[in-house]
């Protein structure tokens, strides 16, 4: 099926839209507002965060010890790598080079679900040491460490609440893109027509940057940490 | 000098551009989606007067007499959330919005005519969780959710209710995301920012605060179901949360949401003073500035909701300055309209009627803020009926009023048809006199002391409750009475051309109702906003 | 950009006793580089530009603001006198 590049963007173009310039800007512009909107999304938790560390710093601390600093550190990387895929897929979108851009999405892909796995992994040690909020919540050594187990609790109900968030549109990035793959394997983008890549590739490189900030506030609280 | 845009064949508009349930359901034209969130938003707003109608019968007599308090709690709750979230809060911009913005930038319809359908159809889900919690019993909360009640106390289906607003917010997202792309990036050539109708500067700086706060309520109200599913503490100060913290959350949206209410309303009136004085309106780059001013200064008051509630005086001296520099802006535009009254040319139709309803409800409604942003007196009147008379003036006098005069002003355009004008004059003037009625009592009685959102007062306190139910049975005549002519009209009202009022705008260059492409040939436009100078006072409006 | 993404994040490796700022400063700082590489903000309109800086502005109000309450509230020892 050798649709030319000039054929998939005018079959592309909505019949609102002037052109196709007008209606990659729209799109483009509209998918950064989106993401205005997850901002302040996450940005409710951040807040809800930044009051109780400040409250409860020693418990954040205790808490922060369980964390497993290398996986999270793996996972940082992880999600790097998968952003630089993303944006080299991109680019390979921007110059028609489709059986590379397909590629690297896959890879994209991959990265996503390794990146989930190893979460999984940590969700999994979590939730057998009973540290998942709720009445089944148990923290040992609370009392050598002076801190108050109720307040270890809001740094979980946190920790869970935020990464959980953050896996959740993980999932959905990772369907995106595939959505892309499918449609992108069938011929649909051009160096004409590529703004879905470039919008799945916006959201993508968002979820990437939430982590940024989040291994930080959640893994890196204390000056001393067993690893 | 303008120029009229002339269509193929007068009969072909969007409404009978296709007949039947699957082209309304699954259109992606403005204008039908604008209608469809007219059905619904109104069927919202008879169900939060419902509510609103057994609170008054409960007022009448001192005792709690018809309900109990638990039900009582559950009335205003109700009341509450279906008239913010799932009335005021759509009114103008998802039905007025939707249908006129493009019209008034020249363009065929919004950037994302597909996202504007799913936002009515997220919009409907939510309200559909919202009434499901209210028919299997109701929520008791208060629409403020406080918690640890909301998330730990109460026995009433919060989560649904909640999941309800979680998911209408969306709906208001992705409205606001739509709007804003649109004005950007859809404007006709030579429709500058400055020649923009006012109109879609409220509603782009509404948009704006949809954008950037709804999601912040979105996930507060997330976070109140986990807490009361999962039983974190989050909010809980027995398990070392903070109630604060929810408020805080809370009203960073909760209090630019009113201004999301209002601005399109503040839109809508400066298009009508505008159109009923025949001039321009006077400093039309200071209304559009304080627009934004206004959505900007909102973000940046929300504690004073909560200067009893516990949070440090240091900080409510800071939100009471700043909420003393939020009235500015407004103050601005009631002195810009007033100003474009001067010496105008004054016609008295209905939308002008309502219009000079809210210029002064307005003003006692923002004034009555500027009095509780004052420490001193909030403490006094807090949790009292003045603060309830402050935000209905602001929002029944106000913005349903502008609402009103919006869909009268309008009317003709969306439809092709008049209202009867008499009929419509007898219910601005019920509508005034019977909201003055219902809520200028309210003042004194919260001044006396009578403590909001109690269903039982001491005896002193009757008379005027007795005058304010007595108010709102003739409001409510007011709110029924378009009801029927209005639905009258679309059989027997008079055809309206396309500019039935003569009045400036793109809008009013295209047939009533307007062909679903809006436009045969792109507009380009060569007139400031406003020009009534030379607009001829002849209604036909021929050429190309 | 792939040294840029594996320099930083060997930099992780030895952030044992850092504390929380320096790791803010880094996180923010990768962040700044994705935002204006990766999502190509360096090369977009100014309009995207400024709904980005607006953005992280609200934010930091939600923040900021917040805080003024938190911070403060434990000033006034003894209220009312």
């Amino acid at each position: 099926m050798a649709t030319s590049d000039i054929e998939i963007a005018e079959h592309s173009l909505q019949h609102h839209f002037a052109d196709m310039d007008q209606q990659k800007d729209a799109s483009t512009f509209g998918m950064w507002l989106f993401l205005v909107t997850e901002i302040m999304f996450f940005g409710g938790l951040f807040c809800a965060y930044l009051v109780y560390r400040a409250t409860y710093y020693q418990a954040f601390v205790a808490g922060s010890q369980t964390m497993n600093i290398w996986l999270g550190a793996t996972n940082t990387a992880v999600l790097i790598c998968s952003s630089l895929s993303m944006a080299l897929g991109v680019r390979c979108a921007q110059i028609g080079k489709t059986k590379m851009m397909v590629v690297l999405l896959l890879i994209t892909i991959v990265f996503g679900f390794g990146f989930l796995g190893i979460k999984g992994v940590e969700y999994h040690e979590h939730w057998i040491n009973h540290q998942f909020p709720g009445p089944n919540f148990q923290f040992e050594g609370a009392e050598a460490g002076g801190v108050n187990p109720q307040n270890v609790q809001i740094y979980f109900s946190l920790y869970w609440a935020m990464t959980g968030l953050h896996a959740l549109h993980m999932i959905i990035g990772i369907g995106l893109v595939t959505w892309i793959v499918i449609a992108g394997a069938r011929g649909a983008y051009s160096p004409d027509y590529y703004s879905p890549v470039e919008n799945v590739g916006l959201y993508w490189h968002f979820v990437d940057l939430v982590w940024i900030y989040l291994f930080p506030l959640l893994y890196l609280i204390s000056k001393k940490h067993g690893g | 000098m303008a120029t009229a845009v002339q269509t193929t064949v007068e009969t072909d508009n969007y409404l009978n551009n296709g007949y039947g349930l699957k082209s309304w359901l699954l259109t992606k034209d403005h204008k039908r989606i604008a209608i469809l969130y007219l059905i619904s938003i109104t069927a919202m707003f008879f169900v939060g007067g419902f509510f609103a109608m057994l609170i008054r019968l409960e007022l009448l007599t001192p005792a709690g007499d018809l309900v109990s308090s638990d039900t009582y709690n559950k009335l205003f709750t109700m009341h509450g959330i279906s008239m913010i979230f799932f009335f005021l809060i759509p009114s103008v911009p998802a039905v007025l919005g939707n249908f006129l913005i493009p019209l008034m930038i020249g363009a065929k319809d919004l950037a994302f005519p597909r996202l504007n359908l799913a936002s009515w159809y997220i919009y409907m889900i939510g309200a559909i969780f919202a009434l499901v919690s209210m028919i299997s019993g109701g929520v008791d909360t208060g629409w403020t959710f406080y918690t640890p009640f909301s998330t730990t106390y109460s026995n009433t289906h919060v989560i649904g209710a909640a999941l309800g607003i979680f998911i209408a917010g969306f709906a208001s997202i992705f409205t606001g995301l739509n709007f804003i792309v649109t004005i950007h990036r859809m404007r006709a050539p030579g429709m500058t920012w400055t020649r923009l109708p006012l109109f879609c500067w409220s509603n782009y700086a509404a948009s704006i605060i949809m954008v950037l706060g709804t999601p912040v309520v979105a996930i507060t109200i997330l976070l109140v179901a986990l807490e009361r599913l999962f039983h974190i503490g989050v909010f809980n100060p027995a398990l070392g949360g903070d109630p604060l913290l929810f408020q805080h959350l809370f009203w960073f949206y909760s209090h630019p949401a009113v201004y999301i209410m209002i601005l399109p309303g503040m839109g809508v009136i400066s298009e009508i003073v505008t159109c009923f004085s025949r001039k321009r309106v006077f400093g039309y780059e200071f209304v559009a500035l304080a627009s934004i001013a206004i959505a900007v200064l909102g973000f940046l008051v929300w504690a004073h909701h909560m200067f009893v509630a516990g949070i440090s005086v240091y900080a409510a001296l800071v939100f009471s300055l700043l909420s003393y520099l939020v009235a500015i802006p407004s103050a601005v535009k009631v002195f810009n309209w007033t100003a474009t009254l001067y010496k105008g040319s004054i016609r008295y139709d209905t939308p002008m009627l309502y219009a000079f309803g809210f210029i002064g409800l307005f003003t006692v409604g923002g004034l009555t803020g500027v009095f509780l942003a004052s420490l001193g007196v909030d403490v006094h009147v807090t949790d009292t009926y003045f603060v309830v008379a402050h935000f209905h003036y602001v929002m029944v006098g106000g913005m349903v009023l502008a609402y009103m005069a919006g869909l009268h002003f309008w009317w003709p355009k969306i439809t092709g048809r008049m209202y009867p004008e008499g009929w419509a004059k007898l219910s601005a003037l019920l509508v005034f006199v019977g909201f003055n009625l219902t809520f200028f009592p309210q003042f004194i009685l919260g001044y006396m002391g009578m403590p909001r959102r109690y269903h039982a007062y001491p005896p002193e306190f009757q008379v005027l409750n007795v005058l304010s139910t007595a108010g709102s049975s003739v409001l409510a005549v007011g709110y029924v009475l378009p009801m029927i002519y209005f639905l009258w009209s679309l059989r027997y009202g008079k055809p309206a051309g396309p500019n039935p009022w003569n009045a400036v705008g793109l809008e009013w260059m295209t047939p009533s109702p307007p062909p679903t492409h809006n436009f045969d040939e792109t507009p380009v436009v060569t007139w400031e906003a406003y020009d009534y100078e030379h607009q001829p006072e002849e209604e036909v409006r021929v050429g190309h | 950009m792939v040294l840029t993404g594996v320099t930083v994040f060997a930099s992780f490796i030895e952030l044992g006793d850092w504390n929380i700022v320096l790791a803010l400063t880094i996180a923010s700082i990768k962040a700044t580089l994705v935002v204006l590489f990766f999502m190509h903000l360096y090369y977009s309109s100014k309009l995207t530009k400024v709904t980005m800086i607006a953005a992280v502005f609200f934010l930091f109000l939600l923040l900021a603001l917040s805080m003024t309450d938190y911070l403060t509230r434990g000033w006034l020892t003894n209220p009312g006198r």
